[in-house]
């Protein structure tokens, strides 16, 4: 078999993105197609449905379900406030004694009144929620009511693993070299609001003292799984994140351990050091792969929005790969054979290998499952 | 519909994983059929390829090359421009393809009852038999405000709500009320916002017309027979065909490629095959097993994201499947650790390892969940993590495969002072007759050793056992194959697919080790006789090939028993398999580890080199 399947995370200089900004819900557009727009600016916006309160309001009133008709005070779709009041019997002997008054417990709107249950839902007013662009870019579509599509010319990296959500700001680099560990005694108050570039590893109490510093997000090679649960007070079990509120966020390129930035990502962010960046942690490997993301918007003109569709990509002689796995984990080689028969390996497993060539020129031979290819 | 030997001589059968799409042949060769050739690719269902389609033509194209270089013959051709080329003619073609499915996550279900230990948990049965990770359990009486109720329901988003509560002529009240729950919280499809979230009620017939008042407008409503019409009976099978019938209308349909996907599944006359849930085609086999010879199996599927778990206990049969929805070997592997935790996986391991280098490469198999173990101390890492991640999904199987609760049962004298309740356990492993594995780590461990001993360790079967492994993991397939024939799926899954490992023989009951424990005289079908007296704490594996029978004396010492008579004397046959008979005198309830550090070491390497688990260079 002259090629093969294989996963990849994308480092390119120059790539067309499209970036769908959509709302949770259906809610108001606030831009236009052809509207230049900025990472921070709202492009969109919406109002959530607020909680819902089940309320038993017949045991409140001491009455029936079906007795509750009666004396509701409400229907379904009624404003209320703690002041509006829900239900009143009429007291002793319908003479106003002892009479039982209920108001409501909340400011909204009454959502259901069920005469089975004696039960009314009453709902909080809306939560406003704002999508902003996240990248720099033109407005080349707009979803009625659902959001916008925003396209770019972006140097574009897609790193392994990330916490934290998406924020923007200027690249600096710290580490000089690919595998530099990053000690405290580099950040300071220089690094407020920017987005910082580590080497190989970043230790739990550096990126504590850049969350001091106001420091925006931290790139890095490597982190340590027990660093990230001091951050985080819990262990992550399964790789779904982004949600994590911890004062900044953090892309990681290659993987857990002190692991080496690849060379081609580390000379990316050095050569595009000083210029705004949009970044995010968000990761699921399930269901959905998502990745965490490093956007660096260049110039460009509208008629080279032309993207290019996806694709998987391939192995073949000649392409470019990383170790994803032990031996050699975090090298970087290039594939110089794809025999087809199954092979053993150290732990006997058999399995489709490959051959590939160190820049030394030894040679190594690999599981393809252990691989994956460096696009471009 | 079923098809004969004239019409299906060959078949393509897909399954799509979470991570990987395998793909089997199955032909007609010689007048059996016979799995011939596997290829297996990437699973597309997710970005960039977004089409599931594009990983099921992946594998069939690695099949028909590995076919092209078996058959020595160039022409050989399942598929054309992209798609199945049906019915079969000479070297172009095939006859049927047929598939089943857990890509994307598979089915997600959210369930709800009245009393969570009754109608609840009658109705998480139903959607676990049907195939389906149970998100949440959500009931009048577990404890939650009614708020937090409507929140969770707003949060999960599942691709479908199966309601039950109430048996027949019982509560409306309480029914009515969770309708109202799911009203408020007018919960969204997990895919796709275009469709009303497909909502199951299957409790009180009585309150089906309040029901349908309550939820009508909101969500997409089907009725189906209760699940629980009286407290003493189960009717599970109405609402399992119709979580079956919506997966495929509604579910699979907004999967990306599925469409495709659907109308590519069909048999000679391009009558469609639906596609299948993959648990709930496995579960159809291990039924299968059972109710042919007539025996008690547990079955166990560990994939990369869930493990499932399946038993048939009792003489009705009683059918029990749980899936553990966050213990795996590649994306939930992290959470194996985090429910285990540290101390539990380096039990099971040979030899001292940084504590932090295992935790970064447990984390980094999870954000690169197709990754597989190169060298051999990985192996023995994740093979230490099947254990434990083996060992849990059984234990919450345990608690769940129970009688059904709420009965009055009447008691005799002899019973008034055991603790059993209604509702307890029905997973006997001292009545277990077999123990079958599936799923990547056991079903392509390099040696089937390793396979027997993760099974025996994780399982801890108890008196006589016979063991066995999915070859290559195609239960699945014949699930879902004997939709469209019996035969194919039955010749294949006795010649191919089910893989007779041996007998464990595991004596019940406490010792010292060192202490004498198992006498054991084996007559084997050469003529050889293996005689010993085994002391406590030791494992013996006497080889005994598949098809044969050992004529076996085994007799305890101590309070060890070795069945559920509590026999301490037996003359039994033991079956043989592709690794043999061990004999376990570890002991069991409670089963212990040396808890010296340096001791435990020692023992573990003794017993992976009595069962030949790995190279002997690891275990010097």
């Amino acid at each position: 078999m002259g090629q093969a399947y294989s996963a990849g995370l994308t480092v390119t200089e120059s790539i067309i993105l499209r970036k769908e900004r959509i709302m949770p819900l259906k809610g108001k557009v606030l831009v236009t197609k052809g509207t230049k727009v900025k990472g921070e600016d709202v492009v969109a916006e919406t109002l959530l449905p607020g909680k819902v309160l089940p309320f038993n309001l017949a045991n409140k009133l001491g009455v029936t379900p079906s007795q509750l008709e009666k004396y509701i005070k409400i229907k379904i779709g009624d404003q209320i406030t703690p002041k509006t009041v829900l239900a009143e019997n009429a007291g002793l002997f319908g003479l106003g004694i002892f009479k039982s008054v209920v108001y409501s417990p909340i400011e909204g709107e009454v959502e259901n009144i069920s005469a089975v249950t004696g039960q009314v839902l009453l709902r909080e007013p809306r939560i406003p929620v704002q999508v902003k662009a996240f990248i720099d870019g033109i407005v080349t579509e707009v979803i009625p009511e659902e959001g916008v599509v925003i396209e770019n010319k972006s140097a574009y990296i897609q790193g392994i693993f990330g916490i934290g959500d998406e924020t923007t700001g200027e690249l600096k680099m710290l580490a000089t070299t690919p595998d530099d560990e990053l000690d405290a005694g580099k950040i300071d108050d220089s690094c407020r609001d920017k987005i910082i570039v580590a080497g190989s590893f970043i230790p739990y109490h550096v990126i504590d003292i850049a969350i001091k510093h106001g420091v925006k997000a931290i790139i890095t090679g490597g982190i340590d799984d027990q660093d990230i649960k001091k951050l985080l007070g819990y262990d992550i079990g399964v790789a779904i994140t982004g949600h994590e509120r911890i004062g900044l966020s953090i892309i990681c390129t290659e993987g857990f351990g002190k692991i080496t930035m690849a060379k081609k990502t580390f000379d990316l962010l050095k050569k595009f050091d000083g210029k705004k960046a949009s970044v995010h942690g968000h990761t699921q490997i399930r269901a959905g792969v998502i990745r965490p993301e490093i956007i660096i918007p260049l110039d460009f003109k509208e008629d080279e929005l032309i993207s290019v569709k996806a694709t998987m990509p391939v192995l073949e002689i000649g392409t470019l790969i990383r170790i994803i796995r032990n031996p050699h984990f975090g090298s970087i080689a290039k594939v110089t054979g794809l025999p087809e028969e199954l092979t053993k390996v150290e732990s006997e497993t058999l399995v489709r290998i490959l051959e590939a060539e160190f820049e030394d020129g030894t040679r190594v031979l690999l599981p393809r499952a252990n691989v994956e290819v460096i696009e471009s | 519909m079923q098809y004969d030997e004239k019409r299906l001589t060959r078949i393509v059968a897909t399954d799509c994983g979470s991570t990987t799409t395998k793909a089997i042949l199955i032909e007609y060769v010689d007048g059996e059929y016979r799995q011939t050739i596997r290829g297996e690719a990437p699973t597309t269902v997710e970005a960039p390829l977004n089409d599931v389609t594009k990983g099921v033509i992946n594998a069939t194209q690695e099949m028909e090359e590995l076919a092209r270089l078996k058959y020595n013959n160039p022409k050989l051709k399942f598929m054309e421009n992209g798609e199945f080329i049906i019915p079969r003619n000479g070297d172009i073609g095939i006859d049927a393809y047929v598939s089943t499915s857990s890509a994307g996550g598979g089915l997600q279900m959210m369930v709800t009852g009245v009393v969570a230990a009754m109608t609840g948990e009658s109705a998480e049965r139903a959607a676990l038999g049907a195939g389906a990770i149970v998100m949440d359990l959500i009931s009048s009486n577990d404890k939650r405000m009614n708020h937090e109720k409507i929140e969770r329901i707003r949060q999960l988003r599942p691709d479908m709500i199966l309601m039950a509560g109430g048996e027949d002529g019982g509560t409306i009240k309480h029914v009515v009320e969770m309708a109202e729950l799911v009203s408020g919280a007018d919960p969204k499809p997990r895919l796709g916002s275009a469709y009303k979230l497909p909502v199951i009620f299957a409790g009180n017939k009585e309150a089906i017309g309040d029901i349908k008042n309550t939820l009508g407008d909101k969500v997409n409503l089907i009725i189906a027979e209760n699940l629980r019409p009286k407290l003493e009976a189960e009717n599970l099978g109405p609402a399992r065909d119709k979580i079956h019938d919506i997966f495929m209308e509604h579910v699979m349909q907004q999967a990306p490629g599925y469409n495709k996907l659907m109308a590519w599944t069909q048999g000679p006359d391009h009558q469609q095959v639906p596609i299948m849930p993959t648990p709930a085609a496995v579960g159809n086999i291990m039924q299968t097993i059972a109710k042919n010879d007539k025996i008690e199996v547990v079955g166990v599927d560990i994939g990369g994201a869930t493990t499932d778990v399946f038993s048939v206990f009792t003489e009705e049969y009683i059918f029990n499947r749980t899936v553990s929805a966050n213990l795996g070997m590649s994306y939930s592997i992290s959470n194996v650790l985090a429910s285990s935790g540290l101390k539990n996986i380096m039990r099971w391991v040979p030899f001292d390892i940084d504590e932090s280098e295992l935790r970064n490469m447990i984390k980094n198999k999870m954000i690169r969940p197709t990754t597989i173990p190169s060298l051999l101390e990985e192996l023995v890492l994740e093979q230490a993590i099947a254990k434990e991640a083996l060992r849990l999904a059984f234990e919450q199987h345990k608690t769940f495969a129970s009688g059904l609760k709420g009965m009055q049962r009447q008691r005799d004298i002899s019973e008034a002072f055991s603790q059993s309740t209604s509702g307890a356990s029905i997973v006997n492993l001292m009545t277990l007759d077999l123990l079958v594995g599936s799923g990547g780590v056991l079903s392509h461990a390099p040696r089937r050793y390793q396979t027997v001993m993760m099974l025996i360790d994780a399982f801890l079967p108890e008196g006589i056992t016979r063991l066995a492994v999915d070859s290559i993991f195609m239960m699945p397939h014949l699930g879902v194959l004997s939709e469209i024939s019996v035969k194919a799926a039955t010749e294949v899954f006795r010649k191919d697919c089910m893989l007779y490992l041996g007998t464990c023989v595991a004596p019940v009951g406490k010792g010292k080790y060192g202490k004498p424990a198992l006498y054991a005289k084996l007559q084997l079908p050469d003529g050889s006789v293996f005689e010993e007296d085994i002391p406590f704490g030791e494992v013996r594996l006497i080889p005994c090939a598949a098809g044969e029978v050992a004529k076996a004396t085994l007799k305890t010492s101590g309070g060890l028993i070795l069945d559920a008579t509590k026999a301490k004397e037996l003359t039994v046959d033991l079956h043989g398999g592709i690794v043999g008979i061990v004999l376990d005198t570890r002991g069991r309830r409670p089963f212990a580890l040396p808890t010296e550090n340096s001791e435990r070491i020692k023992y573990l390497k003794k017993w992976m080199r009595e069962l030949k688990a790995y190279p002997e260079d690891i275990l010097v």
